[in-house]
């Protein structure tokens, strides 16, 4: 099966900065993937190059089989959808009609629909009608991630969705990306929680200055010596009732 | 507000002003002045037909160009402080027609309009290309800054070697901004240039939307954003330049239109774009009103006017706005 999107050897600078020093990534349909690594690691990066935003030096980016590159606004668009980090919006539209920005390919109607759905599915069908820059960080981060859901890309890409949510709404962003999973979708997503990022991805890809070091199931990426050497953290995956949880501290210099 | 009652209220507003600006003037009509401006070549029909119609025609057209483009500026921006001179374009045209009154074209029909025209072609050509090099909003709006200063700055030299203080006069006189004594020629010559860029701002408008939520969301939305984007800055520098062409130099308008209405156009910068128009012309004709009606030696400039009733009126918009600026 033709990956989703596929990114090997990837190089490429930000201004003076190696941003990317040989990174590799591949997401299949069906499966949600975690990307994790300490600040600056370049996730955002991958992740950008990947959907063709940031251009490479060497390596190559697919998104269903094709070179990224060569693909127009609209055929990039049919196979991928993405949400951005960062939270800033400009005007004060209607929730609703942000959500609905999704669903920019489809007549008026049909997108409003897409777009109340999502809201629901994200707990904000109630704040449908009221203007994003009036809502909290988190209920907009909320309804950005509605117009995530309103794409309807088999792959889709999200930087940080749960940046800024409290746990509950953490959990069910993460949840809500296993759903589209089940629903035969391709999920990336960047994480800063491992305990989040080891309870809901399938496979996990770590990364550190610009490069892979792991790629596998939780319990295959996240090993200690990984944990040690990427997080300069002393710890490991615990099982609990509820999941596995990383017990760690700072490891010792 | 529904986007047709909003459109419907403005023009009626639009449509009674320049009603006024028709009735109103140095010389009062009564029943009997009206019915003799109804007729063909008598002195009172050349006074409403000849002197007043192009003027508040022109006021209207400048007013909904410089409204126009301050929406797609303040939509492209994603900047509640952007308006049609950000970019330098009204500076660039500016500085064309002291260049064009200095070298002595003004005694040719449209010699000065011509040239103020081309200057902020050209200037937005460049802005053109500098936008589709640069994405972020906040690098456009540094050049603009940057062409502005250097275009202000030419202006200055201009008036630095002017030989003659009547050209100098006559630059400055113009740099204010008026629609006094325009011809229905002027407005024919200016109509094509804000036709186009009127286009080009409707093509741009779907773009705008997507932009709100960065650029990098709207990249992957599907649509040809570069072509957008470009549509968005030719759009806005053609209106502009023809609405200097026309008046000179006038500022607020294009600031303070799309503040106006953006409430009630439910803060979506596509359907922002026709009040803003409809506001700007009615500011506008309402600006050249008041200019003409209040009784002073020197009748006022409309530049003036537009700047000394626009800035408290903004500063009262902004106090309101504030609120819903920021995230």
């Amino acid at each position: 099966m033709t990956p989703a999107l596929e990114i090997s050897g990837a190089r490429a600078r930000l201004g003076r900065v190696e941003a990317l020093t040989g990174a590799s990534l591949c997401v299949r349909s069906g499966e949600v993937v975690g990307l994790v690594g300490p600040n600056g690691a370049g996730k955002s990066t991958l992740l950008r190059a990947a959907l063709g935003l940031v251009r490479l030096q060497a390596g190559a980016a697919r998104l269903g089989g094709r070179d990224v590159a060569g693909l127009s606004d609209l055929q990039r668009a049919a196979l991928a959808g993405y949400l951005p980090q960062g939270r800033r919006v400009g005007w004060n539209l209607p929730a609703w009609r942000s959500a609905a920005l999704g669903a920019a390919n489809r007549p008026p109607g049909p997108a409003r629909e897409a777009a109340m759905q999502a809201l629901a599915r994200v707990g904000m069908a109630d704040a449908a009608g009221r203007g994003v820059l009036d809502l909290s960080g988190g209920e907009r981060a909320r309804v950005l991630f509605a117009r995530l859901l309103a794409t309807t890309a088999p792959l889709l890409a999200a930087d940080e969705p749960a940046a800024g949510l409290d746990p509950d709404s953490q959990f069910l962003a993460l949840e809500l990306l296993r759903e589209e999973a089940r629903a035969r979708r391709a999920v990336i997503v960047t994480l800063h929680d491992l305990t989040l990022a080891a309870r809901a991805c399938d496979r996990i890809v770590v990364i550190a200055r610009g490069a892979t070091i792991a790629d596998g199931t939780p319990r295959e990426a996240l090993t200690p010596a990984v944990l040690a050497q990427v997080f300069g953290l002393d710890g490991e995956l615990i099982d609990t009732a509820a999941g596995p949880v990383l017990a760690a501290r700072r490891a010792p210099a | 507000m529904n986007a047709l009652r909003l459109n419907g209220l403005l023009a009626a507003g639009l449509v009674l002003l320049a009603l006024l600006g028709l009735a109103l003037g140095e010389v009062a009509l009564g029943a009997d002045g009206w019915r003799l401006a109804l007729q063909p070549d008598t002195p009172q029909a050349q006074i409403v037909w000849e002197i007043r119609a192009p003027r508040v025609a022109a006021a209207a057209a400048v007013g909904a160009a410089l409204g126009l483009a301050g929406a797609v500026m303040q939509g492209l921006l994603r900047n509640p402080l952007a308006d049609p001179g950000v970019l330098g374009v009204s500076a660039g045209a500016g500085l064309g027609a002291a260049l064009a009154i200095s070298a002595g074209l003004a005694a040719a029909p449209g010699g000065v309009e011509a040239a103020a025209l081309a200057a902020a072609l050209l200037a937005g050509g460049v802005l053109t290309a500098l936008a589709a090099r640069f994405r972020e909003p906040e690098t456009l709006i540094l050049f603009g800054v940057a062409l502005s200063a250097f275009a202000g700055a030419l202006t200055s030299l201009v008036f630095n070697l002017s030989p003659s203080p009547i050209a100098t006069t006559e630059i400055l006189g113009w740099l204010l901004g008026s629609v006094a004594n325009r011809d229905w020629g002027d407005l024919a010559r200016a109509a094509l240039p804000m036709a186009a860029g009127a286009g080009l701002c409707a093509y741009a408008a779907r773009g705008l939307v997507m932009l709100t939520l960065g650029e990098e969301t709207a990249a992957l939305s599907g649509l040809p954003m570069a072509r957008l984007r470009a549509a968005a800055v030719a759009g806005a520098a053609l209106l502009t330049g023809a609405a200097v062409a026309v008046a000179g130099v006038i500022g607020f308008v294009g600031l303070a239109a799309p503040h106006l209405v953006r409430a009630a156009a439910g803060a979506d910068p596509a359907r922002t774009l026709a009040p803003s128009a409809l506001a700007g012309a009615a500011l506008l004709v309402a600006a050249d009103l008041a200019g003409r009606l209040i009784p002073t030696d020197q009748e006022l400039k409309l530049g003036v006017v537009t700047a000394l009733f626009g800035a408290p009126l903004f500063a009262m918009i902004a106090w309101r706005a504030a609120r819903s600026w920021r995230g």
